[in-house]
């Protein structure tokens, strides 16, 4: 299953001792995938630093959710803010990656995943404030639409949510960075081949050498 | 001087037609309530309302958005209510989109008195449009404007007299910088206690900024997705 696929592979982008905030959605799960022994700060953007797992029936309390709006719990060492100040936290730089769904990245690390033009507008959340923000962004999505078509693009063709913000990209394809000199294909996931990648591919993007051995 | 008052309908009897509300909460939780069902029932129309999201359809702000009463919406999502998209498409309703993070600093900007402050969030999109660009040390920013409501709404979890409050668990959200940014702050509770009976250690938002207080009583606090573990 390709959204597993997916998650697997962004969970290990988490290392011990990070502080991270997963946008809602499909990075939301990722919670769960979190190795035990990590001590992990989730930071949910409406005000709690240390999301723990969802309550049992008997400790859901409406003045505890996630940025999801979805009831959950605070782990031990959790802190409960105001949203300023939440958005002080990642303004200023002290989250050290946000791992964020995405509609359509471009090859200079534009991102774009808040609206579709000529469909009502639900708005942007949080999601602009992160992609400045966080130390480190990661993006991850399908590789192509349901039609087929690349979503890693030349240019984004969708209303961008931030410019060049992207660090790393992971599809159920590939895994790519983005640096000033471009962008770079890292890893194929597995049983994927670099032609494969290169054909549901718009963008331009070059090849790591670790890569072109394997391939 | 004790700032508390038993009437909500007395206590919002100023608020016009056309006036600017800013409304703490985030989704449905930590929301005014009270405040919001006793401003359906008076009516007032054409407001401007600020605020992260505007409810659901008939809760909280969504008994505004059926009544007809809000002209304009400040906010950050909107995406959980249907009639906030039929008034949208239909003209009905404006609507400006602020991103989450520079609605909270606009608050706490306008709250300071400070009257614009430069962000890199929403450079290189169309939050952009139209906004002053600035560089500082090779980095290209975007001024954005405090905010200041003729009144804000603000629900709290315990008040004293002089209107000190302290919030509960993630239902502080936007209230702490709402409460700030208000000519008039009129805050709702769950419990008011005596003057000198917080710690002042544990204030959360000091009375300097509350015009009223208000008790409530049954809160609804409904829950927009209930999740529970292994569920």
């Amino acid at each position: 299953m390709t959204r597993q696929l997916i998650l697997e592979r962004a969970v290990k982008e988490i290392q011990d001792g990070m502080c991270v905030n997963l946008g809602i959605g499909m990075p939301t799960l990722i919670a769960n995938m979190i190795p035990d022994d990590f001590n992990v700060m989730l930071q949910s953007e409406n005000g709690l630093l240390g999301i723990g797992p969802y309550p049992q029936k008997d400790e859901v309390d409406p003045d505890l959710i996630n940025a999801g709006k979805e009831t959950v719990t605070a782990k031990a060492g959790a802190s409960f803010f105001d949203s300023a100040e939440s958005f002080a936290m990642i303004r200023g730089g002290h989250i050290d990656l946000a791992i964020l769904g995405g509609m359509e990245v471009s090859e200079t690390g534009d991102l774009a995943n808040w609206m579709i033009p000529g469909k009502m507008v639900k708005g942007m959340g949080g999601a602009m404030d992160l992609v400045q923000g966080a130390k480190r962004i990661v993006v991850i999505m399908d590789h192509v639409n349901k039609h087929g078509e690349s979503k890693v693009k030349k240019s984004c063709t969708l209303p961008l949510t931030g410019e060049k913000v992207v660090h790393c990209l992971i599809t159920e394809l590939a895994v790519f960075h983005f640096t000033d000199a471009g962008m770079e294909l890292i890893e194929l996931q597995n049983g994927v081949t670099l032609d494969e990648v290169k054909s549901k591919t718009e963008a331009d993007f070059t090849i790591s050498p670790s890569i072109e051995i394997r391939a | 001087m004790s700032k508390l008052l038993s009437s909500f309908d007395s206590a919002i009897e100023q608020i016009e037609d056309g006036a600017t509300i800013i409304v703490g909460g985030f989704g449905l939780s930590g929301i005014p309530e009270k405040l919001i069902i006793a401003l359906r029932n008076k009516g007032v129309k054409d407001l401007t309302v600020v605020s992260n999201n505007c409810g659901v359809d008939d809760w909280g702000l969504g008994l505004l958005l059926e009544n007809k009463q809000i002209k304009k919406m400040i906010a950050s999502y909107v995406g959980e209510n249907k009639l906030f998209e039929q008034q949208f498409l239909s003209g009905e309703l404006e609507v400006e989109l602020v991103p989450q993070g520079t609605l909270a600093e606009r608050l706490r900007a306008g709250g300071a008195g400070i009257p614009a402050f430069y962000t890199a969030t929403g450079v290189g999109t169309e939050v952009a449009k139209g906004k002053e660009h600035k560089e500082f040390d090779g980095r290209t920013y975007i001024m954005e404007k405090g905010i200041i409501g003729d009144f804000a709404f603000v629900k709290a979890w315990k008040a004293d007299h002089f209107g000190n409050l302290v919030y509960r668990k993630t239902a502080r959200n936007f209230n702490p910088v709402v409460a700030t940014a208000g000519k008039v702050t009129i805050v709702e509770v769950e419990e008011v206690v005596g003057i000198g009976e917080l710690d002042p250690d544990e204030i959360h938002t000091s009375g300097v900024y509350v015009q009223k207080v208000l008790v409530g009583t049954d809160y609804v606090k409904r829950i927009e997705k209930l999740t529970t573990a292994n569920a």
